[in-house]
């Protein structure tokens, strides 16, 4: 046993991998948040006037709320300056840029040391990146041929320029703006994000993808991520995101918006990678993100699948309100949390449509100090009738220091309603490890795989690409983390 | 603005205060100041409070409910405990009107040596120096506002002690009537159970109601449960559909204890009961198990929490819930394994029966774990008969709404099968049959 608490120590002794600063010149706004400021973001971003009005109004609404009723979550952090962010920063920009070359190589020797594969994307994966550097978006490919499709994938910034129409239509739909704390702030400051519109009938041919990096020191980073698919029509969407270490919290307050319309299907996956402060706590992101999706047609479907194993603090509950009849939400999730690291993070099924169904896979593993939490609720209204959940929790704990936490909130109100929960917390078995030595298979392996064996159901759910992305993320993470 | 809920209890305290007991005792002076200071700072608890999100006590804040003083407690004809006893059997009996002790209605003739049955305000009298060491130790007012207003005002209940090895072959059947009253009454009875090393015994703490009017009552009861001993507690609530019914169950288990609880909640308006049970020695066990059945607009709420703070220790725990109407049946229970808590195994079980669309069921089952080595599960489910067995019965020739009863009573059975009193397991059987929808069965 005394070598695998060696291999604690060297695991947790690792530095992030990741850690390194691009320097380059970032056209970045004073700290502080004012109405001042909301309009020289709008402005600097060239906002029709609707644009403006709906941050001014969650700004007034954000003065109004208090982040202390937004502290229900079992996360422990000190309060946030929020007049000591700056609200704004972007990339230098030479006007417009028509291939990769024109990129700042700065920037593409980033992408290279994060090994996002942003040249031969092209050729090897088949994946279009939108990838987003601070905010604003540096570089898109194949959009011309999503263009042939009709598919409209853009920055955030460029869809309220070019399709204000659908902007207006949907911004604020699912997540309005006055939903909490933090989606307040977001839609009063966010910069930019990603959009992405699928017309009627047609299946994303590829999987869509966007790397979000954080870069500037002391940016808060606000996204917004828009994704609409009409009826019948299919898209997967993929995250990723890393960052850079440094010593201050970063706060990212993203929303993140699904509306799928009858018969689509969307599905979106996250790794989330970022800086989750050094083993003493020190630094880290704060990642506030609210996520929601809307089966707003019949038969729609929307799917999350997320891996999270940064940030000093995870406060994310992907969720789904499953409006049309016959509507299906499922929630895959692995969360990891070593050293310091908390995590509150779950899901909501809100059921109001007849004949719902909705699957929750949460998988959390804890080690070090790390306290993880599953938050969930499944919500049955009266009018849904026949709506169908079901519910598993897992926790695995590594370590004696640690914690899992579950709180599931049922809440039926329609008597043909099934609601199944279930949740487990453990520790690695003895047994099997024993079992796996046994067959000349060495404590750290045999842990490595059973901790991947515990993910297994949720990584199935992944894209190929990010399948072997996690896997390798967790060993990262937590490698030889038990004795 | 006329007098809120929270002016009227202390005001309530300001009545009573000359009469309550241990007014002589300092450390029951010092305990009820902290307490009235506690509720006047916390007033009652709103849906603002995560524990009380689907509870709303808004209703007590608008009824003008009556101290009632030991004194004032009329004589009970004693033919109206001819039904109740027959809910327990053969019992050691003490009866409580009003939460005050009727010595005259109790039958506790027969009780083995090295057991003690009595009123705790005559034991605030006589043996306070003992009471001190328990009395009030495992709540805390400053968590649990009803606690503190219980604290600060409860007159009398029933003080129980087995000493060492005591064991108690007969149940204890401890019944609590409420009058009905114009304006109705507010009681805060509070019950103290000190079983010693290696005593047992099995307690039935029986609410009912006496007439159907709208009553509070706001019940503590505390259980020192010692070394090996090994106390089985039953709560049947029987009370009207307008009746307020707080309650509170707090347990400390020493090395090796063994501790089993029931809540039958058969019957009753609005009804809260929280349980904390505290295993604090290694050994300890506790099963935690509940039936709960509203119909028409009844509304039953059962919050647990188990609390492992030392190594080997067991949980159990079992609630199942038939609800029917527009009924509310909200189950939040909680395991909580400390720090260094190790080889623990907690097991937790919700299960309910929605029987009417407009019955609805917040359940909450959480785990809050701070050690590794531990097994640990909870599972909750909401559903409807299975449609296979439904269709079972039927192939057997046995009619929908008799198949339907058959199929709800074994739901039910799970747990009354555990009663450890026969007559009490048969008497809620029975219930659950007449609740049934009509047939044979």
């Amino acid at each position: 046993m005394s070598s695998s608490q060696e291999d604690i120590r060297n695991l947790t002794d690792r530095e992030y991998e990741y850690g390194f600063v691009t320097d380059v010149e970032q056209d970045t706004a004073p700290p502080g948040l004012s109405e001042d400021i909301i309009r020289f973001i709008s402005k600097k971003k060239n906002e029709p006037d609707f644009m403006l009005a709906w941050r001014l109004k969650a700004y007034r609404r954000w003065l109004e709320l208090n982040e202390e009723d937004a502290r229900w979550a079992k996360v422990d952090f000190s309060p946030i300056d929020y007049q000591d962010i700056s609200y704004y920063s972007a990339p230098k920009i030479k006007p417009k840029l028509d291939s990769l070359d024109e990129v700042d190589p700065d920037i593409l020797e980033t992408f290279k040391k994060l090994g996002i594969p942003i040249e031969e994307q092209k050729i090897l994966s088949g994946v279009a990146v939108d990838a987003v550097f601070d905010s604003v978006s540096v570089a898109t490919t194949y959009k011309a041929k999503l263009g042939e499709l009709g598919i409209i994938f853009c920055s955030f910034s460029e869809a309220v320029q070019e399709h204000p129409e659908l902007i207006k239509k949907y911004l604020g739909s699912v997540v309005p703006y006055a939903d909490n704390f933090y989606a307040t702030l977001n839609s009063a400051v966010f910069t930019d994000g990603s959009f992405v519109y699928i017309p009627e009938g047609v299946r994303c041919p590829m999987e869509l993808s966007t790397y979000f990096r954080i870069n500037e020191a002391k940016t808060g980073q606000f996204e917004r991520t828009l994704i609409i698919a009409d009826k019948g029509s299919y898209v997967s969407y993929l995250e990723g995101c890393t960052a850079p270490m440094r010593d201050e919290n970063q706060l990212h307050a993203a929303v993140v918006e699904l509306v799928a319309l009858d018969d689509a299907t969307i599905k979106y996956s996250t790794v989330q990678n970022w800086y989750p402060g050094d083993k003493n706590g020190k630094g880290g992101i704060f990642n506030f993100v609210t996520k929601r999706g809307k089966c707003k047609g019949r038969n729609s479907k929307i799917s999350w699948t997320q891996v999270e194993t940064g940030s000093a603090i995870t406060w994310k509950y992907p969720s789904c309100i499953l409006q049309g009849d016959g509507s299906v939400g499922e929630f895959y999730s692995v969360a990891v949390t070593n050293n310091l690291q908390q995590a509150d993070t779950g899901t909501k099924m809100i059921h109001l449509g007849e004949n719902t169904s909705s699957t929750i896979i949460s998988k959390g593993i804890s080690a070090g100090h790390g306290q993880q939490t599953y938050r969930g609720l499944v919500e049955i209204h009266q009018r849904a009738k026949n709506a169908r959940n079901f519910s598993q929790c897992d926790s695995l704990l590594l370590g004696d220091r640690c914690g899992a936490h579950t709180f599931p909130y049922i809440d039926v109100r329609n008597a043909s309603g099934k609601v199944e929960h279930e949740a487990t917390t453990s520790k690695i078995g003895d047994d099997q490890l024993f079992y796996c030595q046994q067959r000349g298979i060495d404590p750290e392996d045999a842990v490595s795989m059973l901790v991947n064996g515990f993910c297994k159901e949720v990584f199935r759910k992944l894209p190929m690409e990010f399948a072997v992305e996690a896997s390798k993320l967790l060993e990262v993470t937590l490698e030889g983390s038990v004795g | 603005m006329s007098e809120g809920a929270r002016e009227r209890f202390l005001r309530h305290f300001e009545e009573l205060q000359a009469v309550l007991p241990g007014s002589d005792q300092p450390w029951l002076v010092r305990m009820r100041e902290s307490a009235v200071q506690s509720f006047r700072d916390q007033g009652l608890p709103t849906p603002k409070l995560e524990d009380w999100r689907f509870t709303n006590l808004k209703a007590l804040e608008t009824l003008d409910f009556r101290a009632v003083a030991a004194s004032s407690v009329p004589n009970v004809p004693d033919n109206v405990l001819d039904g109740p006893r027959g809910a327990v059997g053969d019992a050691h009996l003490i009866v409580l009107v009003d939460g005050i002790v009727d010595a005259a209605l109790s039958d506790l003739k027969s009780l083995p040596d090295g057991v003690q049955i009595r009123s705790l305000a005559a034991s605030i009298t006589t043996e306070p120096e003992k009471l001190e060491n328990y009395l009030g130790k495992l709540d805390d007012p400053k968590l649990r506002a009803l606690s503190a207003l219980n604290q600060a005002l409860f007159q009398d209940g029933v003080f129980i002690e087995l000493e060492a090895h005591a064991v108690l072959e007969r149940p204890v059947h401890i019944l609590c009537l409420q009058r009905s009253g114009d304006p109705p009454t507010a009681v805060h009875p509070r019950n103290l159970i000190v079983a010693h090393a290696g005593s047992s015994a099995t307690i039935v703490e029986h609410h009912l109601r006496m007439s159907p009017t709208q009553a509070l009552v706001n019940t503590v009861t505390e259980v020192f449960v010692e070394e090996g001993a090994h106390i089985e507690h039953i709560k049947l609530q029987e009370e009207s559909d307008s009746a307020f019914h707080l309650a509170a169950l707090f347990v400390k288990q020493a090395r090796d204890s063994r501790f089993r609880s029931h809540s039958l909640a058969l019957d009753g308006g609005l009804t809260r009961f929280d349980i904390h049970a505290v295993l604090a020695e290694p050994g300890a066990e506790c099963r935690l198990n509940g039936l709960y059945a509203p119909q028409n607009d009844e509304h039953i709420d059962h919050h647990t929490t188990v609390e492992h703070a030392a190594p080997h220790t067991n949980s159990f725990e079992l609630y199942k819930g038939i609800l029917d109407g527009s009924a509310k049946g909200i189950f939040h229970g909680r395991i909580h394994v400390r720090p260094d808590a190790q080889k623990i195994n907690a097991m937790q079980t919700n299960r309910n029966l929605l029987l009417s669309d407009r019955a609805s069921v917040n359940t909450k089952p959480q785990l809050e774990i701070y050690a590794d080595d531990v097994r640990c599960s909870h599972g909750a489910a909401i559903g409807q008969l299975d449609e296979d067995a439904l269709f079972y019965l039927r192939t057997r020739g046995i009619d929908a709404a008799e198949a339907k009863s058959l199929l709800t009573f074994a739901f039910a059975n799970e747990v009354t099968a555990e009663l450890p009193i026969d007559t009490l397991r048969r008497y809620t059987e029975s219930f659950v049959m007449d609740w049934l929808p009509r047939s044979n069965v």
